[in-house]
């Protein structure tokens, strides 16, 4: 009885019980084989909520997608899909607008990773000074993690308004005239990149400041012993040792970039959000989503989108594994 | 050059192991010294200035939510706070039903929060200590994961929910994001080299089952590591939009869905939605003042050997 309802303490008095009872053989039998399925078994048990979860709201929904991109279904009626083929794909390759939603991605993905991940490794190559305070720096500089993209997007787009902004006041100081950020191609992909920029400098300056702490001394002390300066030794024993990790931070800002929704959607609000701008100027792909799915509900398109974006992040994925192996060898 | 370069490094050849107010973390964090020079006044002058970037959008938050929107819109706009903010977060309240908004925040992100933990630690175990069959490439399947983005499976997502009849209901933002690769990768790291296999081969002598190994001896150990992991997700469950935003709707949102729904009415009033915006980050931003220092930790522990 006592083994078999597990109490505080059963966990010290479980064996006892078994050498009480050594006649009982059949009884032993039983808990080793228990033992060796609750050896077997266990791992597999703590490791399915994640496969479950995964399968069931990541990749059955993934695949479906695919399924769902050859029919027509409305947001009115979810539950009547009518087969079209290849329709959905025909309509948004066809549309300038998803292909300008497209370079819109890719170019506020460009404008705002580069920056972005240089800014971090110099600001953490600062941080890895030894500093005063160095704690309340780097919380400093994370605090802008702490913000949510909705946050963070409605903020800035108070700074980048038109008339009375923050930002257009600033630069009348020194003498510029008003710039009308959003309704600009380029103004306006450069407020949402700093956006991006500002909400995630900090995180990836403090990944980079962990790996360089993780750099082993003695190759610092033998660059100098060389006489290799500061910025040689920058360059040719901090850059190389963090070379995983900055490829690390370009994978996950790209996928982020590829990802980017709320930003240009609070940019200027309201109706504008839905289409990226009147001239789609800063529509990018999640908002091309979202706008044939949810704004005009037309599902079968957005799903086709999907796939359109798997795509691209393929190609990218692929491109970063060539760019990785010619770095590599060209490297040697 | 060679004259000015020994110099610099020497301080660090004294001390190979200087901990400048580092993350107070156990041994096992304990990074290499790295290139410890002292910051010299360009150093600090620059961080200062990056510090007042990264504040500076968080303080006009606060300034604009407590102005009239005239005030805050004015050819030169205010510089310090001032009277209105109870005014401005009233009329948010009432305009974004901001008061279910907060509760469903709570629910969701504590609840995301909770079973992120509980599945997390236990997978991150399994995959750190336990032998089985698979396990190389059901780790690599899992780490693969963090590479899909969310807009993938968004359509097929809300239709699977309206057939569960969760269409619109926190459910639907709950369930998909019970369990992260990111955290059962988080606690693997930890657990390879926090949890010592003697602890484990002990409490197997000792006759304890594998669930009571996880109880008594891998949840106390996992405990630090935990913490971190739970004041992450929380951020991330409280800061999400994208989902929220679509499976959601104005009668029963998150606080960021609210916020994003009061931005996309027609004529919104920029100090309302600013004082929405701060009442959405204020708890978020007591948290960081709080756990500052375990997070950034938290961030750099889970980033070594990535």
């Amino acid at each position: 009885m006592a083994t078999s309802t597990p109490t505080r303490d059963a966990y010290a008095k479980a064996p006892r019980p078994s050498k009480k009872e050594p006649t009982d053989e059949r009884r032993q039998l039983w808990r080793s084989r228990l033992w060796r399925f609750d050896d077997k078994a266990s791992p597999y048990a703590y490791i399915a909520p994640f496969f479950l979860i995964f399968g069931a709201f990541g990749l059955y929904p993934l695949l479906y997608t695919g399924w769902i991109a050859l029919h027509r279904v409305s947001m009115t009626g979810l539950d009547s899909m009518e087969w079209v083929g290849w329709e959905n794909f025909d309509k948004i390759l066809h549309d300038p607008e998803f292909w300008t939603s497209v370079s819109n991605t890719f170019l506020i993905g460009v404008i705002s990773t580069v920056p972005q991940l240089l800014m971090a490794l110099g600001l953490a190559h600062l941080l890895n000074y030894r500093l005063r305070a160095s704690t309340f720096w780097r919380t400093i500089i994370l605090t802008p993690y702490a913000t949510s993209v909705a946050s963070a997007a409605l903020v800035f787009a108070l700074v980048f308004r038109a008339d009375g902004g923050l930002l257009n006041w600033t630069l009348g100081l020194v003498g510029f005239d008003p710039v009308n950020w959003a309704n600009g191609h380029w103004t306006s992909k450069l407020a949402i990149s700093v956006i991006v920029i500002w909400r995630w400098t900090g995180y990836n300056a403090l990944i980079y400041l962990a790996a360089m702490q993780a750099v082993p001394n003695d190759l610092y002390e033998a660059a100098s012993l060389d006489g290799a300066s500061r910025w040689q030794q920058f360059r040719k024993v901090t850059i190389p040792s963090l070379r995983p990790t900055i490829l690390f931070t370009i994978v996950i800002s790209t996928i982020g970039s590829m990802q980017l929704f709320g930003e240009p959607l609070l940019l200027e609000g309201g109706a504008l959000g839905a289409t990226g701008g009147n001239e789609n100027q800063y529509e990018t792909l999640s908002i091309y989503l979202y706008n044939y799915g949810w704004n005009l509900g037309h599902l079968g398109p957005a799903a086709a989108v999907a796939w359109a974006m798997l795509a691209l992040l393929l190609l990218i994925a692929a491109a970063n594994w060539i760019v990785g192996r010619f770095v590599r060898t060209s490297a040697v | 050059m060679t004259m000015t370069s020994p110099t610099p490094t020497a301080p660090a050849k004294l001390a190979p192991t200087p901990k400048s107010g580092g993350p107070s973390r156990p041994s096992r964090f304990r990074m290499g010294a790295g290139q410890q020079l002292k910051g010299g006044p360009f150093a600090y002058a620059a961080l200062a200035v990056v510090g007042f970037g990264s504040l500076l959008p968080l303080y006009w938050t606060l300034v604009a939510a407590s102005r009239t929107q005239d005030e805050v819109l004015a050819s030169t706009p205010p510089f310090f706070p001032g009277g209105k903010l109870i005014e401005n977060i009233q009329t948010a309240w009432e305009q974004a039903n901001l008061g279910k908004a907060i509760v469903n925040s709570i629910i969701v992100s504590s609840s995301i929060t909770l079973a992120t933990l509980f599945f997390c630690t236990l997978a991150g175990y399994a995959f750190a200590k336990m032998r089985f069959r698979g396990r190389g490439w059901l780790m690599t399947a899992v780490i693969a994961t963090l590479t899909i983005p969310p807009q993938l499976s968004v359509v097929p997502l809300f239709m699977m929910m309206s057939g569960l009849g969760w269409g619109g209901q926190l459910e639907s933002v709950i369930f998909p994001t019970l369990v992260s690769a990111f955290g059962v990768f988080f606690m693997r790291q930890y657990l390879i080299e926090a949890l010592p296999y003697e602890l484990i081969e002990a409490a197997k002598v000792d006759g304890a089952n594998n669930f009571r190994i996880v109880r008594s001896v891998v949840l106390p150990v996992a405990r630090p590591a935990m913490m971190v992991l739970g004041m992450l997700t929380f951020v991330q469950a409280w800061n999400d939009f994208f989902w929220p935003y679509l499976a959601l709707n104005q009668q029963n949102p998150t606080l960021q869905v609210a916020l994003g729904q009061l931005s996309a009415s027609y004529t919104p009033d920029q100090s309302i939605v600013m004082a929405g915006a701060l009442i959405s980050t204020l708890p978020l931003l007591v948290v960081f003042v709080l756990f500052g220092k375990k997070i950034v930790g938290g961030i750099m522990s889970g980033a070594v050997k990535g």
